[in-house]
């Protein structure tokens, strides 16, 4: 077993570690630290985080990679066997949850199933040909049949609820303890000092939240032991494990692709906005053109040509997930080069705004280099629009995946992703009786992440964009 | 006015430059000449010399970019690169890998896609503006604060669920409408019902917001405050003043999309088997037919670039303020 580090995984975790720096170097500033308690401030916003930062746990979780090697030949046949499903290129995330895994059925199967969804041929003793519904051959096999499923699940939800209680006790006695660290002891003091309970954050959204998702989790954890939670796929396969598995392809796809395109439109949109005359002219010229291809064909093209050389040069990748991953990395890319402009303009527009101001004439009067005053004086001026930005584009990017794996120029076909569950769950549909299950439990993922989004980057805009008052 | 629209479309013509450098170096830096021979002379053995018999034939013979043996201006003129864009900016999108004529397959597609597109802007644009008008008049109130949490709810569905959901409900349960399918004339409306439907729906989110984020602007405006002063109703106030002034950041938004809707929508088009162009860039994606994508995207650069000068024209229409120089 060791390490392996796919592209993705080394952006994501340079992603993570300077947003660490940012958070460090922005602590130490009164008024911004300001701006997102305020942000914070509202109950929804606060709840939207923490859904957000779910996610993002396991975006992370699921992009720690690990190689498998081959049993050695001396190992028993059990051992060889059980090994045969530890093979590849495994994350973290599969290692935490091995049953979702490796327990596939036959074919589809219903949310809580016990037998199989359509009948099949089978044989009995005496050569009699039947239609039966086979049982699975995981998925509520410890059903006696003397209770109905549903009181089965009733029972073993106390399990996780109980769990839940204690973990969210576990946190408040740490949360209470902290504060009372903070306060020296002067527990009382501190509480009853309190300037305003307005100025609280909204602890009790959070706390709710925080319980929703934990009992959640450790629900679908321990009855997935039990039971293929959101059913099965064609192949068998557990939707729950496909649909945890999509988070990461999600997730990186709204947040790397901000990280491709953040410098080009910050370096773009100052220095057309600082130095404008030809330098104006040039980068206008580059973002109108850009901007004039139709967005999708633009991506379809660039991804087509993609698929091409990796036809031609598939001796570059040594493994499957390797080349799948490389494709993800391309589309993030492309999707990367194709949405600056917005931004760009945007900053353009600002930076010229900004260099009539009297501060920025000040500071050429003293002589400080183009270079020192973009860096002092305009970037910090600018960085409430590139974060509203960001925060807008990241659901516009989850909800573009899956359009683009319908297209049919989306991520490779072998990458758990929404998008791919869609397009599978379209024919689906059209079958007798309905398999709704692999597409519900894509909507639901989705739906959740891109709401919290959308609701997250409401607050913000309203707190940091000055113009919206409303 | 004149002078102004020959001027601007004079200024086209760099971008469109633009836009097809970029699709020909997309496209022939992977597939390049020699690639197309290959493709098209099929599986059987390929010698060099059949390549380039095919080259000749074709007329892909030449350099990409740059001509090194011709003299004067023939070093850039003698290019493939030259060779193909004039044909495009002359509407010439030559061959389809099948052997039909783009243009005229970009002719025949263009009705279908406008039966779908057409309906939905427009009832789309009424329904929302009409939504955002009647949510601004209950401002701040409890039910613009649900509204507004079932709009940003509605933009967080992707469009397909609306789409597949629509489909299994009103044509496989309720059989209200068929799947898919398309038809010309008045026997075609049982088959536009439900995209158009679709597509007005799934937009209502962002639009209404959109809408009503701009007549909350306008309302916070002075002559709104004199004219609710002079004793002026709420509804008088929103529909005699507030609806026009908002009309010009409205128009900016909406011009430049009216001539991207001859595009059509991919998805619409190919989940409701419509033959309009969106599905027939679909098509072709899925087929690799690069004829086509460059074609599409060359038309959808040109329609772009109309709907910003038409966003310009439009000004001038409603404000007398601005002068086109």
């Amino acid at each position: 077993m060791s390490f392996v580090w796919l592209w993705t995984d080394i952006l994501v975790w340079t992603l993570v570690l300077v947003l660490i720096g940012a958070v460090r170097s922005i602590r130490r500033s009164e008024q911004i630290r300001k701006q997102w308690f305020n942000i914070l401030k509202s109950p929804v916003a606060m709840s939207a985080a923490i859904v957000l930062s779910f996610y993002l746990l396991f975006a992370l979780l699921d992009s720690v990679h690990f190689q498998y090697t081959q049993p050695t030949s001396d190992s028993s046949t059990e051992q060889r066997s059980l090994a045969v499903h530890e093979q590849g290129v495994l994350s973290l995330l599969d290692i935490l949850v091995p049953h979702l895994r490796t327990q596939t059925e036959r074919t589809y199967s219903a949310p809580f199933a016990t037998h199989e969804y359509s009948t099949s041929l089978s044989y009995d003793e005496s050569g009699v040909v039947s239609q039966v519904y086979r049982p699975l051959q995981f998925g509520g096999q410890h059903w006696t049949g003397k209770h109905s499923i549903l009181d089965d699940v009733m029972v073993k939800t106390a399990i996780p609820f109980l769990f839940t209680c204690i973990i969210i006790a576990i946190i408040f006695a740490i949360h209470l303890g902290w504060g009372f660290l903070k306060t020296r002891g002067n527990y009382i003091d501190y509480y009853e000092n309190q300037p305003d309970p307005k100025d609280e954050l909204p602890w009790g959204a959070a706390y709710f939240t925080l319980f929703v998702l934990i009992f959640l989790f450790s629900w679908f954890f321990y009855l997935s032991h039990y039971y293929h939670v959101l059913g099965t796929d064609k192949v068998g396969q557990d939707v729950l494990y496909q649909a945890i598995k999509s988070i990461r392809t999600g997730v990186l796809i709204g947040l790397l692709t901000t990280l491709v395109m953040l410098p080009l439109a910050l370096i773009l949109g100052i220095s057309a906005g600082y130095f404008k005359g030809w330098v104006d002219d040039v980068i206008q010229y580059l973002y109108t053109t850009l901007n004039s291809i139709p967005g999708v064909l633009l991506i379809a093209a660039a991804v087509l040509m993609m698929q091409v050389m990796i036809a031609n040069n598939s001796d570059w990748f040594g493994s499957t997930e390797e080349r799948a991953d490389l494709r993800l990395l391309f589309l993030i890319f492309i999707l990367g080069l194709t949405s600056w402009t917005g931004l760009c303009r945007l900053l353009r527009a600002e930076t010229l705004k900004i260099s009539q101001v009297e501060y920025v004439t000040a500071a050429k009067a003293f002589g400080l280099s183009p270079f020192r005053i973009i860096q002092k004086h305009i970037t910090p001026n600018l960085m409430h629009l590139v974060l509203i930005a960001l925060v807008l584009d990241f659901s516009g990017l989850v909800l573009a995946e899956a359009v683009l794996s319908y297209v049919g120029v989306g991520v490779d076909p072998t990458t758990a992703s929404w998008g791919n569950m869609i397009n599978q769950a379209r024919l689906e549909m059209a079958r007798e009786p309905m398999v709704w299950w692999s597409l519900f439990s894509a909507f639901a993922f989705m739906f959740t992440l891109v709401l919290a989004a959308n609701l997250f980057s409401d607050r913000v805009q309203t707190v940091l964009d000055p113009r919206r008052k409303h | 006015m004149f002078e102004y629209i020959v001027k601007r479309l004079l200024f086209a013509v760099p971008i469109l430059i633009g836009v097809n450098v970029i699709t020909f170096s997309l496209f022939f830096m992977v597939n390049t000449p020699d690639d197309m021979a290959r493709a098209q002379l099929g599986a059987k053995q390929t010698t060099p010399e059949m390549i380039q018999s095919w080259k000749v034939e074709n007329g892909y013979d030449k350099p990409l970019f740059f001509n090194g043996d011709a003299s004067g201006l023939d070093k850039i003129q003698h290019t493939l690169f030259v060779q193909e864009s004039l044909k495009l900016f002359a509407f010439d999108f030559g061959q389809s890998d099948s052997g039909r004529q783009i243009s005229a397959d970009i002719q025949e597609r263009m009705g279908p896609s406008l039966a779908i597109a057409l309906p939905t802007f427009i009832i789309g644009l009424v329904t929302n503006i009409a939504l955002a008008l009647l949510i601004v008049l209950f401002r701040g109130s409890r039910l613009d604060t649900i509204t507004m949490m079932v709009a940003v709810a509605i933009m967080s569905v992707s469009g397909l669920f609306y789409i597949i959901a629509g489909q299994v409900l009103f044509s496989k349960t309720w059989h209200w409408v068929p799947i898919s399918g398309y038809a010309e004339g008045w026997e075609g409306i049982k088959f536009l019902i439900l995209p158009v439907l679709i597509g007005v729906f799934a937009g209502i989110g962002a639009g209404m917001r959109w809408y009503r984020s701009i007549f909350l602007e306008e309302m916070s405006k002075d002559y709104v405050r004199t004219a609710k002063a002079k004793g002026l109703t709420d509804i008088k106030v929103l529909f005699g003043h507030v609806l026009h002034n908002g009309m010009l950041p409205i128009l900016t938004g909406v011009v430049v999309v009216i001539p991207t809707l001859f595009m059509g929508s991919l998805i619409m088009e190919s989940f409701f088997g419509i033959p309009g162009l969106g599905s027939y860039t679909i098509d072709a994606i899925n087929a690799q037919d690069f004829g086509i994508v460059k074609a599409m995207v060359f038309l959808g650069s040109v329609l772009y670039i109309i709907g910003l000068i038409l966003t310009d024209i439009s000004y001038t229409l409603f404000d007398p303020r601005v002068k086109l120089s």
